[in-house]
């Protein structure tokens, strides 16, 4: 009957189809402003999460990436804005989201080791009282094995190197067997090694049908790493698949002159090559 | 004497005095643990002088009301009352104000202390109740401890620690990744309130013992001293109420084993002591453990550098290294190496050649986050993985001088 009705309010199938997925989307963010202070950091954004895919947050520095996302996710709060997260509140879907924050957010002297803290990621599971027992321990144990950190299980965090902490914060995430995975700037200050370690853990991720958002802030990787890509700079610049959202045009709009031209060229080209690539296979 | 005391053969009020600052330790330094970890450690100064209006006033009120004013239960819910609104306070002004947390502390901490004061001496020229011992709550007063009080604090104490029991798992994820937290959807300002009225709870039950003033080396010298000895925050948790424990019991038995020796005081002091012993003698955190090992791996270093020159055929100029290589009888008082000298020093090469390897392979990544250039690379690989390095590296060659 709704079907019939939609046809002759000249709505087709193909776009309430989308409405649809618009509206279950893993996250979706309608006219969210967040200020510090009377200058706001973020300026009425909309953003849309397609749902089993990876996408990157680009902007330039102080763009309000890492903001936008706290906001999102009630971490700082909004002056406006709504959230819904795979199509309800998000009170009501905390335990779908795992967020990973930066790795500078914490002091790495605090007395805990590496499997305490992806233990953390089980915390729900755990409740108040539960007692930590084998399966618990084997359970973070599996998780640090898919970032390659296992044999690092008993140390103390802060003998970490910074990459090797950001992959134990992987873990953690891991650990809760989420659905939405939230990573703010985990490339930022590793090593290659990890890096590669964390890019290959996403996509088997988005294998699983899980969706990934990273905070992202190296250019010339964002069209080798991600499905689709969120340029910001205070407001949104653009949205959607990296062929299309991610030219020398956004990015000029994004970065103004903060990019030299020459920079942005490059980038749009490569841009446009990785296109043509997936196109050809 | 003293020995009477810690075996609470002192007499009834000694014995009650030494079990309430036991109870009293404990609680104090397990709750002190979460805003250690927190660090938040003086908003608990805030906390404690807040409450001394508080005294006052209850003390005034319950002399309007044609009491004598020396009900404990009375003052203490006064005390927490206005520990309460200077706790509000201060998130008032950190969270409204550009001021940060350590400047509202102090704006707090010295007005709220102050007005108390203004408030006492205006008690004393009142001339009202029966309010000799007032002053107590400023540095504690433990002469005339009843069964009551004991049980206050013993109350105060088993409640303090079944919430902390019940919250610690959130409590814990706040100290450490806040951000973390709240997208998990825990409260951090729910938290943070409760590890207050926690400390706020301590506070209040622990003025009649240690006062006001000192209450805060009860919550936050425990948890430091327990630092020293574990990575771990549930065993830091565990070793600060041990500490506490210990330090409240023997400040209590010393006390009471000698004639005016205050309470309080001295349960700081033995804190203390406890504490000066931990950062001197505590394993891997303790100062004499950290110079030893400066010590030893600068010597290792000089021994290290001194055998690779060796090998290499370079001249030693650094005394330390000569003298330790003589030491070890690796070197002639010559220069010349003796034949140990030779064997390690080309030992020693060859290991540097095969760690270069190991820090060059992917897949012995947690091994090669081991190397300081002096670790022996037998502790760490296999002699299988070590004769499949020596095929890589190929027969030794010879060393050009």
């Amino acid at each position: 009957m709704t079907v019939v009705l939609a046809r002759e309010n000249g709505i087709s199938p193909e776009q309430e189809a989308d409405a649809a997925r618009i509206a279950n989307a893993p996250l979706t963010i309608r006219g969210l402003t967040v200020s510090y202070g009377d200058k706001p950091a973020v300026f009425s954004v909309d953003m849309t999460v397609e749902a089993g895919k990876m996408t990157a947050i680009v902007g330039p520095n102080g763009a309000g990436k890492s903001t936008m996302l706290k906001a999102a996710l009630g971490i700082v709060p909004a002056l406006s804005g709504r959230v819904n997260v795979f199509g309800a509140a998000l009170e009501t879907q905390r335990g779908r989201i795992a967020y990973v924050p930066q790795r500078a957010s914490v002091d790495w002297d605090f007395p805990t080791r590496v499997i305490d803290v992806v233990m953390m990621g089980l915390y729900r599971e755990l409740g108040l009282l539960k007692r930590i027992t084998g399966a618990h321990r084997a359970a973070a144990r599996t998780c640090l094995e898919r970032v390659g950190m296992a044999d690092f299980a008993t140390r103390q965090i802060g003998q970490l190197s910074g990459g090797q902490q950001q992959r134990v914060f992987l873990a953690r995430a891991l650990a809760q067997g989420a659905d939405l995975y939230v990573l703010d700037e985990p490339f930022a200050g590793v090593d290659a090694a990890t890096e590669k370690a964390i890019i290959s853990v996403l996509k088997q991720l988005r294998e699983e049908g899980k969706t990934v958002v990273v905070v992202h802030h190296d250019l010339a990787t964002v069209a080798d790493y991600f499905d689709n890509v969120f340029l910001i700079n205070t407001r949104k610049i653009a949205e959607g698949p990296v062929q299309t959202a991610f030219t020398a045009e956004t990015l000029q709009a994004a970065y103004g002159g903060r990019l030299a031209t020459a920079q942005v060229d490059q980038l749009g080209a490569a841009a446009a090559l990785h296109t043509s690539q997936v196109g050809a296979t | 004497m003293l020995l009477d005391a810690l075996l609470l053969q002192l007499g009834y009020n000694a014995s009650l005095v030494a079990i309430g600052a036991t109870l009293l330790g404990a609680s104090a330094g397990i709750t002190g643990t979460f805003l250690f970890l927190r660090k938040r450690a003086l908003v608990s100064d805030a906390i404690s002088h807040a409450t001394l209006p508080g005294v006052g006033v209850a003390f005034l009120i319950m002399v309007a009301f044609g009491g004598d004013g020396r009900n404990l239960i009375g003052l203490l819910i006064g005390s927490a009352v206005s520990a309460g609104i200077g706790l509000w306070c201060l998130n008032w002004l950190t969270r409204n104000t550009r001021l940060a947390e350590d400047a509202a502390i102090g704006a707090v901490l010295s007005v709220f202390f102050g007005f108390g004061v203004v408030i006492l001496t205006v008690i004393q020229s009142l001339g009202v109740g029966r309010q000799a011992g007032l002053e107590g709550f400023l540095l504690g007063s433990t002469a005339g401890m009843l069964w009551n009080d004991a049980l206050i604090i013993a109350a105060g104490g088993a409640a303090t620690l079944l919430v902390i029991l019940l919250m610690r798992r959130p409590m814990t994820l706040v100290a450490f990744d806040p951000e973390y937290a709240s997208a998990r959807g825990i409260s951090v300002s729910q938290i943070d309130m409760l590890m207050m009225a926690l400390v706020m709870a301590v506070t209040v039950v622990g003025l009649k013992v240690v006062g006001l003033i000192l209450i805060v080396a009860l919550l936050i010298i425990p948890p430091v001293t327990a630092r020293f000895w574990t990575e771990r925050s549930d065993l830091v948790v565990v070793f600060a109420g041990i500490a506490g424990a210990l330090a409240a019991f023997i400040g209590a038995a010393l006390s009471a084993s000698a004639p005016n020796l205050p309470t309080g005081p001295i349960i700081v002091l033995v804190s203390f002591a406890l504490f000066a012993l931990s950062l001197l003698f505590a394993p891997n955190r303790g100062v004499l453990a950290a110079v030893m090992r400066h010590v030893r791996f600068q010597r290792q270093v000089h021994l290290r550098q001194g055998l690779l020159a060796l090998a290499q055929g370079q001249v030693i100029y650094e005394p330390l290294t000569l003298r330790l290589l003589r030491r070890h009888g690796l070197l002639r008082a010559d220069g010349v190496a003796t034949e140990t000298g030779v064997a390690r020093a080309a030992k020693a090469l060859r290991d540097e050649h095969r760690w270069a390897l190991v820090r060059a392979d992917q897949s012995l990544e947690a091994t090669a986050a081991l190397y300081d250039g002096l670790r022996e690379i037998e502790t760490v690989l296999t002699d299988d993985q070590i004769r499949d390095l020596d095929r890589r590296i190929g027969t030794p060659r010879e060393v050009l001088a």
